[in-house]
């Protein structure tokens, strides 16, 4: 018994300062997936606790993606739960249907003028606003800073298509911004 | 490279994750088409905007703890003094090799700022976007910065040592948004970025020519200085030494 205590401690304390550190990270995701504050706490701890758990089978390399992956199914495992609640389906994988609907002139050639300063709020508001897919998109690329192909790591889909949501995710923030600016 | 191909390859562009013949092909593309380039100027802007927008939630205290808690602690002692030797060891050799690895990326970090800096240099001269705020005055200058960037960035006049303040824009290096200032002498322009982090904390300037361009960099106050131009070493010196003498006058007043 004593042996293996002698063990977890070992590891808990190399678990500890690999993952800590981006505690922030994975809570800032959190936050965007599940655009709301107790849940992102409770997915950011079950995230911690999975991690800890698979340790061993963390291959080294960058940790900082691998707890993203471990978020992002605790989020999914989330998303399933609501969806049978509320009997609507919300989840990662049908977003490229639903965006067609809501944000059908995100497309268009954005004006060229530079944009108004929005306040952080704001801009929280306006990417909780996107379709999944292309929220976690951004929010990997623009704020956990994860190049293309760490993104198509955790998000599980080949390089061209983070490309091609990071493209149509900046698209609608775009437009977005604007609409507020003229509201404003 | 067609339209529909550049429209999505200027993203890779933006977060630099494009090799650089493919960059040159967008980049190539842009300088031909309007439409394009006006594209590629926006998602520039709304990158930049994004990065300045301070987005990221801090974990809550109590939730940092209830995660340190739910692991095993350390407070075990049975086989800790057993152990110690080997751990102490092994330590010390982790920690030599971060060392080892910290000036290795440090390294290739300051190539790439070096490599950033020149690239957003030419961007400025380039695309028609050299100033955000066009003021020769450095009271207009200096506060357009504010709540654009979290740093007060040194703006001095130093028309009377024959540099012209032109203005200001914010630019992107690292990752990270830099404040840029602009000055002119004759026909050269020099961007003076200013950022914090942006490269090691210099004791002294270092002066370098790197793609035919000439780079001065210094540190002050705990921001990094990084002026590059065309113009001839000895004058960017001269742009530099005025620069830090007028900068800590005006703050010893």
């Amino acid at each position: 018994m004593a042996y293996e205590g002698g063990g977890d401690r070992g590891k808990a304390e190399r678990f500890r300062s690999a993952a800590l550190p981006y505690l922030d990270d994975v809570y800032t995701l959190a936050r965007y997936l599940l655009r709301n504050t107790a849940d992102a706490e409770d997915a950011a701890q079950e995230c911690y606790l999975r991690a800890f758990r698979h340790f061993e089978t963390f291959r080294g390399g960058p940790i900082k993606p691998w707890l993203l992956a471990i978020l992002r199914n605790v989020c999914r495992a989330e998303y399933a739960r609501r969806g049978a609640v509320a009997g609507i389906l919300d989840n990662f994988d049908d977003a490229e249907e639903v965006a067609d609907g809501l944000w059908n002139d995100a497309g268009q050639s954005p004006e060229t003028e530079t944009l108004q300063r929005l306040d952080s709020e704001a801009m929280q508001r306006m990417i909780a606003k996107l379709p999944n897919a292309f929220r976690e998109a951004i929010v990997l690329r623009e704020i956990n800073d994860l190049s293309y192909r760490e993104i198509a790591d955790v998000t599980g889909v080949p390089v061209g298509t983070v490309m091609s949501r990071l493209a149509r995710a900046r698209a609608m923030l775009r437009a977005a911004w604007i609409a507020e600016e003229e509201r404003s | 490279m067609t339209c529909d191909e550049a429209e999505v390859m200027l993203h890779a562009l933006i977060d630099d994750e494009l090799d650089a013949g493919h960059a040159r092909d967008v980049e190539g593309h842009a300088a031909q088409c309007a439409r394009c380039a006006s594209q590629l100027a926006a998602y520039r802007d709304l990158r930049r905007s994004l990065q300045g927008g301070n987005l990221r939630f801090s974990a809550p205290e109590s939730l940092r703890r209830s995660i340190d808690r739910a692991m095993p602690s350390a407070a075990m002692t049975s086989r800790r003094t057993l152990l110690k030797g080997f751990a102490a060891g092994s330590l010390l050799s982790a920690a030599a090799a971060a060392s080892v690895a910290l000036v290795i990326v440090r390294e290739d970090r300051d190539k790439r700022i070096l490599g950033e800096a020149i690239s957003a240099h030419l961007r400025s001269l380039q695309a028609d976007h050299l100033t955000d705020v066009l003021s020769t005055d450095q009271h207009t200058v200096k506060p357009w910065f504010n709540g654009r960037i979290d740093l007060a960035p040194p703006v001095v006049d130093l028309t009377g040592q024959g540099f012209t303040l032109v203005g200001g824009r914010l630019d992107f290096i690292d990752g990270k948004p830099v404040a840029a200032i602009v000055y002119r002498r004759r026909v050269h322009v020099i961007n003076l970025f200013v950022a914090q982090g942006l490269g090691p904390a210099l004791p002294s300037p270092r002066m370098e020519t790197i793609q035919g361009f000439n780079v001065r960099r210094w540190s002050e106050q705990g921001l990094n200085l990084l002026a590059i131009s065309d113009l001839n070493s000895e004058e960017l010196e001269e742009f530099g030494t005025k620069f830090e003498q007028v900068s800590l006058t005006v703050r010893t007043g």
